[in-house]
């Protein structure tokens, strides 16, 4: 008997569930050139332009860039979160933006994505940690966000702060940090044209591990900076605690520049390994955006303001 | 035990298990399974099972005693020499691949980072241990001076926990389960200690006191 083998089809090519259970959605929105309403990860994103910021450094492999990164409400391990963050909800999904703003909104990710053109900006991303990546980032900045709902002269500093759910991150207790984990930065920093309102990433919809829906990228500070799975934005007068400066001030500073002139208390910050190379190579200040940012900071310590 | 179980063929059997996790490392490098960061990986991989060696090593004596298998002293020193292979592994790693033999550097590490100072002390001090592995060298130094210096293990353990605790950012989970098991391994050999002087005297008799093995 002759017992012929079915077609082999790649597991990239099988649609995923939700989305397939979402379809006629699609069909409901022809209009949107973006996908609205339910964000899948690894949905392809059209129209997406290039950037002059971006650089041309050597992307890091999407594998790599999706396995190996830190998301400490699902697991404090590596790969923790590629696996642990599989089935977080990320839709439907709100952010509330807030605080010292003269049109106060809170945005669904269909606004998100209407709000600016996307383009595709590819930066450099330091860890902490002295590991580093080269990721095709998707989104706008974040000043168009911000523009909208104008903020008053009272708003100097911009908070964030991502999802918590401890039923969907059950990890999460044994992480060592406190939750909702916060981020901030200054009004300035943040209308910079570099930060970036990120909805994606290697052309595609952010995976969950990776800070879905939508997340911030400050590409010349270190990766903790740039919060993930936002669900609320403050504008407020004082300067908003940011979670690892909570756990550990003596470690890490607000404002968390790249500088490979001051040290992490306990280790050196001089040089990083880029994922991929055998080689470390020296880590620049400002992650070498010094000549877009350098002026945010001028006339500042910044071994005082680490 | 029957003959034929013990040195001939168990010793060459524990002795390729002891090696197996820098085969299955070996395994992973030529099979992509290293992930996005193998210097890292390698670091912690064999910095890992430096530790568990040394706490395996510890955990020889108060197992002959709960087990009753007096035997199993002739495994002690092959565990301990895994321990120290495991740490040369994990200090080579760092010498090569992570600082790659910047010696200035290191010097700087080792003095001004405090987990690296005591890890650095944790390896050197299982140096001498090694050296002194020998039955000859036990004879040399004669049995008591030869045990009072490899005491040492127990101090090189602490301090390769605390490297270990030091080094972690924030989820101190497995450093402390290291340290609860060399607590546990310490705490053994007190209990053990305490009754069998004085208590031994008063109830037992010669005779069965004799027979039980020490």
């Amino acid at each position: 008997m002759l017992i012929r083998k079915p077609p082999q089809i790649r597991a990239s090519e099988i649609t995923p569930k939700h989305v397939y259970l979402n379809r006629r959605k699609f069909l409901a929105v022809p209009a949107l050139a973006a996908f609205p309403g339910l964000a899948p990860a690894g949905v392809r994103l059209a129209d997406v332009r290039k950037s002059p910021f971006s650089t041309d450094e050597k992307i890091t492999p999407y594998q790599h860039a999706t396995h190996y990164n830190n998301f400490y409400e699902f697991g404090t391990g590596k790969e923790q979160p590629a696996e642990l963050a599989k089935n977080l909800r990320i839709s439907p999904w709100a952010i509330s933006v807030e605080g010292h703003v003269a049109r106060p909104r809170v945005f669904d990710f269909d606004d998100i994505m209407k709000l600016a053109p996307l383009e595709e900006r590819i930066y450099r991303l330091r860890c902490v940690e002295g590991w580093s990546m080269v990721i095709p980032w998707i989104g706008y900045p974040l000043n168009a966000l911000i523009r909208q709902v104008e903020p008053t002269s009272k708003a100097k500093y911009v908070a964030f702060e991502s999802l918590y759910d401890s039923k969907q991150m059950p990890a999460a207790r044994w992480a060592g940090i406190p939750f909702p984990y916060v981020e901030g930065l200054r009004m300035d920093e943040a209308m910079h044209p570099l930060t970036l309102l990120c909805v994606g990433m290697y052309g595609e919809t952010l995976p969950n591990q990776s800070g879905a829906p939508v997340r911030l990228v400050v590409p010349w500070k270190y990766g903790f900076k740039s919060i993930k799975s936002i669900v609320k934005i403050k504008f407020t007068e004082k300067q908003p605690p940011t979670t690892w400066s909570r756990a550990n001030p003596q470690e890490y500073g607000f404002y968390s520049n790249v500088n490979p002139q001051v040290d992490h208390p306990r280790w050196s910050q001089a040089k990083e390994r880029r994922l991929g190379e055998f080689f470390k190579r020296n880590t620049l200040m400002f992650n070498g955006y010094g000549d877009q940012v350098a002026q945010l900071y001028a006339g500042m310590d910044l071994r005082k303001y680490y | 035990m029957p003959a034929w179980t013990s040195a001939s063929i168990t010793k060459p059997l524990v002795f390729a298990l002891c090696l197996s996790p820098l085969g299955a490392l070996v395994w992973r490098g030529f099979h992509d399974g290293l992930g996005a960061n193998p210097i890292e990986f390698i670091t912690h991989a064999t910095g890992d099972w430096t530790l568990r060696f040394l706490l395996i090593t510890l955990a020889v004596t108060p197992a002959r005693r709960l087990l009753g298998m007096p035997g199993l002293i002739r495994y002690r020193r092959m565990l301990g020499l895994f321990a120290f292979f495991y740490g040369c592994l994990h200090f080579i790693t760092y010498l090569w691949l992570d600082k790659f033999f910047d010696l200035h550097e290191i010097a700087v590490d080792i003095g001004k980072r405090p987990f690296i100072t005591a890890g650095f002390a944790a390896f050197v001090m299982l140096i001498p241990l090694a050296m002194t592995s020998t039955n000859n060298w036990v004879r040399r130094l004669g049995g008591k001076r030869w045990q009072r210096l490899h005491r040492l293990i127990y101090v090189s353990a602490a301090a390769g926990c605390l490297h270990y605790y030091w080094l972690v950012k924030s989820d101190v989970r497995a450093p402390l389960a290291y340290a609860a098991v060399l607590a546990l391994l310490l705490a053994a050999r007190m209990i053990a200690r305490r009754p069998s002087r004085p208590a031994a005297r008063g109830k037992e008799s010669p005779a069965t006191s004799a027979a039980t093995p020490r």
